[in-house]
C-alpha cells in the first residue's frame, strides 16, 4: 500500500469458515522455524495445503468468525503475509491473531459478511480507512469496520519493528 | 470498576478506565519460552541496545525440551547466549524449570495486580493469582522489551459465578469445558472473565489455574479468579452475568470432541469411542493434583493393553513431589511412560505424536486438525480423572464406572 492510498486491491484466494485456528493455518511442527519468509511454506499445510498455491501478490484470505483462534504463533500471521496475500478478511478474529498481523503490517479487516458475499475468485478493492470493500466482480459493496489510526499508521510503516526501528533512530522526533 | 479495568488503570497512570477505549500500560512482567528466539531477533532489529528491564523478562524452555532436533537446539542456544549478554537472571533452562505458567507460578514471579505479558496464548492463566495476564506475539514482545509497554483496549468483563459441589469425578476442567460449550470458541473473544461464588471460592490455587488457562480457548483476554489482595467494586459494572450451579448443571465429566474445544458433550453420552493413547500434563492439567486423581484411579489397575498412556509433570517441582509420594511408581507400575516436565506432544512436537486414524484423550487444552500430530488423528479434551479412567478402558469412559471394577479392563 504506499502512503497516498488506503486502497487494497486483489482476488479472493479463499473463502473459509469459522474459527479457522492457528493450528490450521500453521502446524505446531514447524513453529522452531524463526526465519519469517520460510513460514509460508507451511501456510494451511495440513488443513487446506491447496490455497498457498493459489495466492498471488496481493490477494485476500476472506473467513467467518473467529479467524486466527488458538496459539499465539506468530507464525500464522507471518505465513500468510510472506506468502503474498494482501490482507485477511474475516467476520471476526482471535485477538492475538488480530494484533500479530498487524505488527507484521498484514491488514486484518473485520466485515461481518464478507464471507457470506465473496466468491472464491472475485476481484476486491477493500479501503481501509473508509471500511469498504468493493466486490468488483459482482458490482457490490460490502461493509467493513475502518481500521484503527493506530493499526494503518503501523501497516504504513510495515509493521511494528520498522515503527520502532524509525522511533529510536529519531528520538528527538518521536 | 472490574478488576481487569482497575489494573489497566494503575497500570496506565489513570483514575479510571471504560471499556473498549486504548490505554498504554506499564508491562510488570514478560514471559517467553522458546519464541524467545524470535522476540530477540526482532528486538535487535529494532536496534537498542539493551532490554527495558532485565529483572521483569522471564524465559522458560518448555515447548521442545530437551532439544528435539538440531535446529531447536541452535534457537536454546542463542538465547542462553542473549540472557548472558542482557544480564537476565530468570531463566529457567532444560531441567531447571518445566512448563511456563507452572514455573512462573511455583517461582513467585506473579503478584496480585500486575500486568503480565507472555507469548504464550495460555498466559491468561495467571488470572489465578489476580495478574492481568495475556497473551502476545513474538513482534509485540520485542516492543516491549525494548519500552516496558504495551497498548490494550480496555476488554468489557463477563462474571461467571458459581455455586453448589463437584459430583464425585467432576473438576474444574469439566467446569470450564462445560462453560466453552455454553459460550462458544468466540464467547469471550476480547473480553475479561471473572470467576466467583462459593464453589469456586473453595477451589485449590491449582484448579483456579485451570480456569484461568482454558478461558483462552473461549478467546479471553484475560480471566480471575478471587485474591484476597485485590478484586472489583462492588458497583462494577458487567456485560453479561453467568450463574453456574455445579448440582443441576454439571452433574457428570465432560468432553470437547473433535476438532473444536467448544464441542462438549458429557461423558455418557461417548459411548464406545477406543482410546490409543491417552496424555495427562499441559499448563492446563499438569500439576501434583492431576497425578494424584490418576494414580488413584490406576492404582492395582493397569493400562489396556492397546492403549499407551503418556504423564507429563508440569514442571521439575511437580515431578520430584509426585515420586516423593510414590504416585509416580504407582503410574509406572501401571505401564504409563513419562516425559520430561514440558509441553510434550500438545503443540505436536515430539515426545507421543498420533497416527492418522489414532484417538487420543487428553488432559491439555486443544483438539485442532492436526494439533498432536496427523491430520488424520482425533484428540478429545477430559479432566485427568477421565484420562486415566479411559486408559484403563481403553475407551473414554466415566471414572466411576472404572472405580467399580477391581484391575479389570472394563
Amino acid at each position: 500500500m504506499s502512503d497516498s492510498s488506503a486502497a487494497l486491491r486483489g482476488r479472493v484466494a479463499a473463502v473459509l469458515g469459522p474459527n479457522i485456528d492457528t493450528d490450521v493455518i500453521y502446524p505446531g511442527r514447524y513453529l522452531n522455524i524463526t526465519d519469517r519468509e520460510k513460514t509460508a511454506e507451511h501456510l494451511f499445510e495440513l488443513a487446506y495445503p491447496e490455497i498457498r498455491s493459489r495466492i498471488r501478490p496481493g490477494d485476500f484470505i476472506v473467513a467467518a468468525a473467529n479467524f486466527g483462534c488458538g496459539s499465539s504463533r506468530e507464525q500464522a500471521a507471518a505465513a500468510l503475509k510472506f506468502s503474498g496475500c494482501g490482507a485477511v478478511i474475516a467476520a471476526s478474529f482471535a485477538r492475538i491473531f488480530f494484533r500479530n498481523a498487524i505488527n507484521l503490517g498484514l491488514p486484518a479487516i473485520i466485515s461481518p459478511t464478507a464471507a457470506a458475499e465473496c466468491r472464491e475468485g472475485d476481484e476486491l478493492e477493500v479501503d481501509l480507512v473508509a471500511g469498504e470493500i468493493h466486490d468488483l466482480s459482482r458490482n457490490i459493496t460490502i461493509a467493513a469496520a475502518p481500521l484503527d489510526p493506530r493499526a494503518i499508521e503501523l501497516i504504513r510503516a510495515g509493521g511494528l519493528i520498522p515503527y520502532l526501528k524509525a522511533k529510536h533512530a529519531a528520538p528527538a522526533a518521536g | 470498576m472490574t478488576l481487569a479495568e482497575k489494573i489497566l488503570a494503575r497500570a496506565s497512570g489513570r483514575s479510571r478506565v471504560e471499556p473498549h477505549e486504548i490505554v498504554v500500560a506499564d508491562v510488570d512482567l514478560a514471559m517467553s519460552h522458546e519464541n524467545a528466539d524470535l522476540v530477540r531477533k526482532a528486538f535487535l532489529e529494532i536496534g537498542v541496545p539493551r532490554v527495558w528491564d532485565p529483572e521483569k523478562i522471564v524465559i522458560i524452555f518448555d515447548h521442545r525440551i530437551p532439544a528435539e532436533s538440531e535446529k531447536t537446539a541452535a534457537t536454546h542456544k542463542a538465547v542462553r547466549e542473549f540472557v548472558q549478554q542482557q544480564g537476565i537472571r530468570h531463566f529457567y533452562d532444560v531441567g531447571r524449570g518445566g512448563i511456563c505458567h507452572q514455573v512462573l507460578a511455583e517461582n513467585g514471579h506473579v503478584q496480585p495486580g500486575m500486568v503480565v505479558v507472555g507469548t504464550d496464548s495460555h498466559t491468561t492463566t495467571h488470572g489465578a493469582f489476580g495478574a492481568f495476564a495475556t497473551g502476545t506475539g513474538a513482534t509485540e514482545m520485542a516492543g516491549v522489551w525494548a519500552e516496558g509497554k504495551l497498548w490494550f483496549k480496555v476488554p468489557s468483563t463477563i462474571r461467571i459465578e458459581v455455586e453448589g459441589a463437584f459430583a464425585p469425578w467432576v473438576s474444574a476442567k469439566d467446569l470450564i469445558l462445560w462453560i466453552i460449550g455454553r459460550l462458544g470458541a468466540a464467547g469471550a473473544d476480547y473480553r475479561a472473565v471473572e470467576f466467583d461464588g462459593s464453589a469456586i471460592r473453595r477451589m485449590t490455587l491449582a484448579s483456579r489455574m485451570v480456569l484461568c488457562n482454558l478461558s483462552m480457548e473461549m478467546g479471553a483476554k484475560v480471566a480471575f479468579t478471587p485474591v484476597l489482595e485485590i478484586g472489583p467494586d462492588p458497583e462494577a459494572e458487567y456485560e453479561q452475568t453467568l450463574h453456574v450451579n455445579l448440582d443441576y448443571d454439571i452433574p457428570e465429566p465432560q468432553v470437547a470432541c473433535p476438532h473444536s474445544v467448544d464441542n462438549v458433550r458429557p461423558v455418557s453420552a461417548l459411548a464406545d469411542v477406543p482410546v490409543h493413547q491417552a496424555v495427562l500434563g499441559s499448563c492446563t492439567n499438569g500439576r501434583l493434583e492431576d497425578l494424584e486423581v490418576a494414580a488413584t484411579i490406576l492404582a492395582g489397575r493397569r493400562v489396556h493393553p492397546q492403549t499407551r498412556l503418556i504423564l507429563i509433570p508440569a514442571s521439575q517441582r511437580v515431578y520430584l513431589d509426585a515420586m516423593r509420594l510414590g504416585y509416580l511408581a504407582t503410574l509406572v507400575e501401571a505401564g504409563a511412560i513419562v516425559n520430561p516436565p514440558g509441553c510434550g506432544p500438545c503443540v505436536g512436537v515430539h515426545q507421543g505424536i498420533l497416527a492418522a486414524g489414532e484417538i487420543c484423550i487428553s488432559s491439555t487444552n486443544r483438539n485442532f486438525i492436526g494439533r498432536m500430530g496427523s491430520k488424520d488423528s482425533f484428540v478429545y479434551l477430559a479432566s485427568p480423572a477421565v484420562v486415566a479412567a479411559s486408559a484403563v478402558a481403553g475407551r473414554i469412559i466415566h471414572p466411576e464406572i472404572v472405580m467399580a471394577k477391581e484391575n479389570a479392563h472394563v
